[in-house]
């Protein structure tokens, strides 16, 4: 199933993930991306790691296009990886697109998530 | 003025929107400069592709939406070659040819190919009566099978899909819309505004199956039926695929034209060859590509400037779309999405079935949603492509153009006070600004006053913020109210005015509830979402449909995540009691799954710790094998029911509270509430089990059963209150059973049972439970009829297969593999 596009890799279809919802890839290092599709059907990639204390934001609340991790309910946006409001600090995004209903993500940006960590 | 035969010779590919429109726009500028050929595949003059809508819904004619006839060529000296398709290009010989054999010489080439609609490649995607709609020949088609009735599928609810469904259904057939993802039209529109459309077009007679995923088309010989992958079939003799088109780039690419997702283009619409020039759906400028008709004039223009004239370029276009459904208005510009800094203005107007929602960043407008009132929408597409400041405006943008550009009415109070006595106030009863003013002046000096008399806000409550500005306006020392809690900041509403309208209106979806009730936000938020779910599950039991993504991650994952990111297991004990079957099954799993800790909880049971997502379903089969069920230690619902061991063994026990214990989880498990429940059963007043902390507590004695109700031994410890004493323990479950069921209706969410009675006082309680012997029947009834929906034990469901995906990662990656989970 999975196929390489250039410098994109398709990691499933979009409906594979519940709309305002995640769902993780394993990066092999014990890091996670987590892929979110919000209600407006934009699919964001970030690190699965939430800036505060590492909660998994992949199973966090979606509303609008951000995500209320679910350990201490940070807002951090989908769009930059950043906490909204208060809070202070960020998450590194990962550049993700859909083709055909098709989620493509960087894998330059994979590659250097799985090395870093 | 050149004489014909020594003009430069231009050829155009493609007798559509795009390539016609270029030529109009070289004529406009120099008549005489070329001599003009057109290549048509299809055997047409040139007609307005986006009227074929309203042909099939039989609002027009083909002759209504022809653009240009063959008069036009005529009178032009333009060649048109129509029903035969380029087939080749040879651009060192500067020639095409055609499928007739016929070869044309040029000096320019124009490729104007437009689009091909995109098939999705599953088996029986070439059945008689699998057709697509793009052109004339497609309508034809599609009359051609109305003409006998029946069952049609449309697969795609995007624009055209809409479209192509309401033109079939006006034709008599019975259609059904397949759509892949869960919002209609989900590129132009958000989740509000889709789910006004869907409701509509339901209303219609259309049925809409969202997130349906076709897995094959079947039939034999013909097409009968759409199989979806979740295995249900939809029969149908008309299939019309409208899932999206792709830029027809075969004939450039075979002519070694650079091409990407489209034949590329600069800004006056070259290719890569300085001799070919490109224009419409068929190109890729700046990594666009578009699909509407806007950017293709402003290309147009650009080329034909660039061609005859000053080159004036082509920038790109920022689109807006609209529905071209009779009755229907919708529309959208933009980037709705949200993100970094983007703020989220809307109105809605439940009673007139609006929803409007702006989208400003940095006192700009970036992007609009419009339902059921789309008169602003150019104004707004305006503001947006103009990035004019809107900071001036901004409180009054929502309210529209004749509004905002009232002068000096930014003020909302002012366009109130400037309201006419007559006009309208509170849709719902009817009552108005005349009305409203006269009742304040009567007395009534708060909203709920003015609810009590005039009606005003009584109902929907979208009018409050206008009774409040009337309230300021009217008094001079109103400086608004509402104390009253809301819900959040997403609704001016309290949590009672939400649960009184659910029930009232019969609402049955959190969009719904969140349209009638004028939203402030397009989706709500992490505290709205999981209210409103509980709210309608409260009052729907049986018929909502639970929504998995508004519950908090312990409720979706049915156990408690911890700091790691792992989760804990706790399983049911029925009245703290066990057995070797379940100890021995508890002991496995902890060695099985290498759980680092296995602890006696503060409940009187076992909890497992670090167990990963992935391993949740297999540790819940085992324990379910052994007879255990979820213990629900993660839910807003009913956690444990501690007992002591009673009069079987203890000297001074007076009844079974061991036995009454058991009984009362069993009746009680599973169901959802406003925030955790806690029972607990104690066989005399010495109280082992701490009945009077607990939520509702029983307290055993000789002559019978003392109830407690409103304990809390949490942060803010609480003894409970004293509900009554009954004689049976049939009477001290139906007691039970009828409080919870109160305390499920009437508590808002996330509020525990003592500050809830705090709230409304212990009378309140007792006048409902003892006293109204009739309302607690009916409450016990209440309960007992909902909990036959959710007595099913989640463990079993996930262990059996349920919700896979949320323990399965969607993939891995590895350096140079990435594997799919499942
Ligand atoms: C496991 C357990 C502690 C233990 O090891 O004994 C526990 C663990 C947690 N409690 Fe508790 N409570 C546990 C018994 C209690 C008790 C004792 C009892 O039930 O008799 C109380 C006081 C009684 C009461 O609720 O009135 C208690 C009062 C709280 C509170 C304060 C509630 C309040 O209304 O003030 C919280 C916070 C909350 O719910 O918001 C809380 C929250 C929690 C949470 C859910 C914290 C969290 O959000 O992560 C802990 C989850 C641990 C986990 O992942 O399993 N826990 N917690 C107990 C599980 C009982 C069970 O079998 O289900
Ligand atoms: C049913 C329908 C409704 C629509 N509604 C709207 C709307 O409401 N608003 C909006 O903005 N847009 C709408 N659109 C989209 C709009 O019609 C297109 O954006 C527009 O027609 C594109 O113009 P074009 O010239 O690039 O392509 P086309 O109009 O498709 O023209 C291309 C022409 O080239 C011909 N051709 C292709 N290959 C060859 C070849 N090798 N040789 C000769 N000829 C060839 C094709 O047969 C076709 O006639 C709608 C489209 C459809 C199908
Ligand atoms: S008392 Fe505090 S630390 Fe201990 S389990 Fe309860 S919530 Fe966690
Ligand atoms: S770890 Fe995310 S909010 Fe604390």
């Amino acid at each position: 199933m999975n196929a390489f596009i250039g410098d994109w890799i398709d990691v499933g279809s979009i409906v594979e993930i519940p709309v305002r919802g995640a769902r993780t890839i394993k990066t092999g290092n014990g890091e996670e991306i987590a892929i979110f599709r919000t209600s407006g059907e934009k699919v964001y990639a970030l690190v699965n790691r939430c800036p505060h204390k590492h909660g998994p934001l992949s199973q966090g609340i979606v509303h609008g296009d951000a995500v209320a991790c679910p350990l201490h309910n940070w807002r951090i946006s989908l769009a930059t990886g950043e906490a909204l409001g208060e809070d202070k600090g960020c998450v590194p995004t990962i550049p993700v697109r859909v083709d055909a209903g098709r989620i493509l993500i960087s894998r330059m940006a994979m590659l250097a998530t799985a090395a870093a960590a | 003025m050149l004489a014909p035969n020594s003009r430069e010779r231009l050829v155009v590919i493609g007798n559509g929107m795009a390539g016609c429109r270029a030529v109009e726009e070289i004529l406009a500028r120099d008549p005489d400069r070329y001599s003009v050929t057109i290549f048509g595949a299809e055997p047409y003059v040139n007609y307005n592709r986006i009227m074929l809508s309203p042909v099939l819904a039989g609002e027009k004619s083909f002759d209504d939406i022809i653009i240009n006839s063959a008069a036009w060529y005529a009178d032009n000296g333009i060649d048109l070659v129509s029903g035969d398709p380029v087939i080749a290009i040879d651009r060192a010989e500067r020639t095409v040819t055609a499928q007739s054999g016929r070869t044309v010489g040029y000096d320019r080439l124009l490729i104007a190919t437009g689009s091909d609609p995109f098939i999705i490649p599953v088996p029986g995607k070439d059945l008689p009566g699998v057709i697509s709609f793009r052109d004339m020949k497609d309508v034809d088609a599609m009359l051609a099978a109305a003409e006998g009735g029946g069952d049609a599928v449309v697969i795609g609810g995007g624009l055209l899909g809409l479209e192509a469904a309401h033109g079939l259904s006006l034709r008599g057939m019975n259609v059904t819309v397949l759509h892949l993802m869960s919002t209609l039209m989900e590129r132009q529109l958000d989740e509000a505004a889709g789910w006004l459309l869907k409701t509509e077009l339901e209303s219609r007679g259309q049925t809409i199956l969202t997130g349906a995923d076709t897995a094959a088309i079947v039939g034999d010989g013909k097409v009968e039926g759409v199989l979806l992958k979740d295995g249900r079939t939809i029969p149908a003799s008309l299939v019309v695929m409208a899932v999206g088109i792709k830029p027809s780039v075969a004939l450039a690419r075979a002519a070694g034209l650079a091409v990407g997702r489209g034949i590329q283009v600069d800004d006056h619409m070259v290719t890569s060859d300085p001799a070919v020039l490109a224009v419409g759906e068929c190109v890729e400028h700046d990594g666009n590509v578009y699909g509407l008709v806007a950017p293709l004039w402003e290309m147009c223009r650009a080329l034909a400037d660039g061609l005859v004239e000053q080159p004036s370029g082509y920038r790109g276009s920022v689109t807006s779309t609209k529905l071209k459904v009779s009755g229907i208005d919708v529309f959208s510009a933009g980037d709705f999405s949200g993100g970094e800094g983007a703020e989220d203005i809307v109105l809605r107007d439940a009673s007139r079935g609006v929803y409007k929602r702006v989208v400003v960043r940095d006192d700009r407008i970036v992007g609009a949603v419009l339902y059921g009132d789309t008169a602003d929408g150019g104004w707004y597409f305006d503001l947006l492509k103009k990035s004019e400041d809107i900071g001036a405006i901004r409180d009054v943008l929502i309210f529209g153009q004749a509004f905002a550009s009232g002068g000096g009415q930014a003020d909302p109070k002012a366009a109130v006070a400037a309201l006419s006595d007559d006009a309208e106030i509170c849709g719902c009863n009817g009552v108005s600004k005349r009305k409203v003013v006269a009742s304040i002046e009567g007395g009534a000096c708060t909203l709920d006053a003015v609810r009590a008399t005039c009606k005003a806000s009584a109902s929907c409550g979208s009018c409050t913020g206008i009774v409040e500005q009337l309230l300021a306006l009217t008094l001079d020392d109103y400086d608004g109210e509402r104390v009253a809690k809301t819900i959040c900041k997403c609704s001016s509403f309290t949590h009672d005015d939400v649960r009184r309208e659910i029930v009232a209106q019969d609402m049955k979806s959190i969009p719904e509830v969140m349209q009638r009730l004028s939203w402030s936000t397009p989706d709500g938020c992490s505290s709205c979402r999981p209210a409103l779910n509980y709210y309608l599950l409260c009052a729907q039991p049986g018929v909502y449909v639970d929504d998995q993504q508004s519950r908090f991650v312990n409720e979706r994952m049915h156990a408690n995540i911890q700091k790691d990111g792992t989760y804990s297991v706790v399983p049911r004990m029925w009245g703290g009691l066990t057995n070797p079957r379940e100890l021995r099954a508890i002991a496995d799993v902890v060695e099985k799954y290498d759980a680092p800790m296995v602890k006696v909880t503060g409940g009187q049971r076992l909890d497992i710790f670090g167990i990963k997502k992935e391993d949740l379903p297999a540790v819940w089969a085992d324990l379910n094998a052994a007879g255990m069920v979820s213990g629900h230690a993660y839910g807003k619902s009913l956690r444990t029911v501690k007992t002591c061991v009673g009069s079987e063994w203890c000297r001074f026990g007076t009844q079974d509270s061991t036995g009454l214990g058991v009984k009362v989880e069993q009746m009680s498990w599973g169901s959802w509430m406003p925030h955790k429940f806690k029972i607990a059963v104690s066989g005399c007043p010495r109280n082992c089990a701490e009945a009077t902390i607990k939520d509702f507590g029983i307290v055993c004695v000789d002559s019978g059963y003392e109830l407690h109700v409103g304990g809390n031994g949490g942060i803010k410890v609480r003894a409970t209150d004293f509900l009554c004493k009954v004689a049976t323990e049939r009477q001290a479950m139906d007691h039970c059973a009828a409080f919870i069921q109160l305390y499920r209706e009437e508590a808002w969410y996330l509020e525990r049972t003592a500050p809830w009675i705090e709230r409304v006082g212990i009378e309140h309680i007792r006048q409902r439970i003892v006293e109204d012997e009739v309302g607690r029947e009916a409450l016990t009834s209440r309960f007992l009829y909902s909990q036959s929906f959710s007595q099913d034990d989640p463990w079993a469901e996930r262990a059996a297969g349920k919700d896979r995906e949320q323990h399965a990662h969607l993939g891995e990656f590895r350096p140079l593999v990435l594997e799919a989970a499942e």
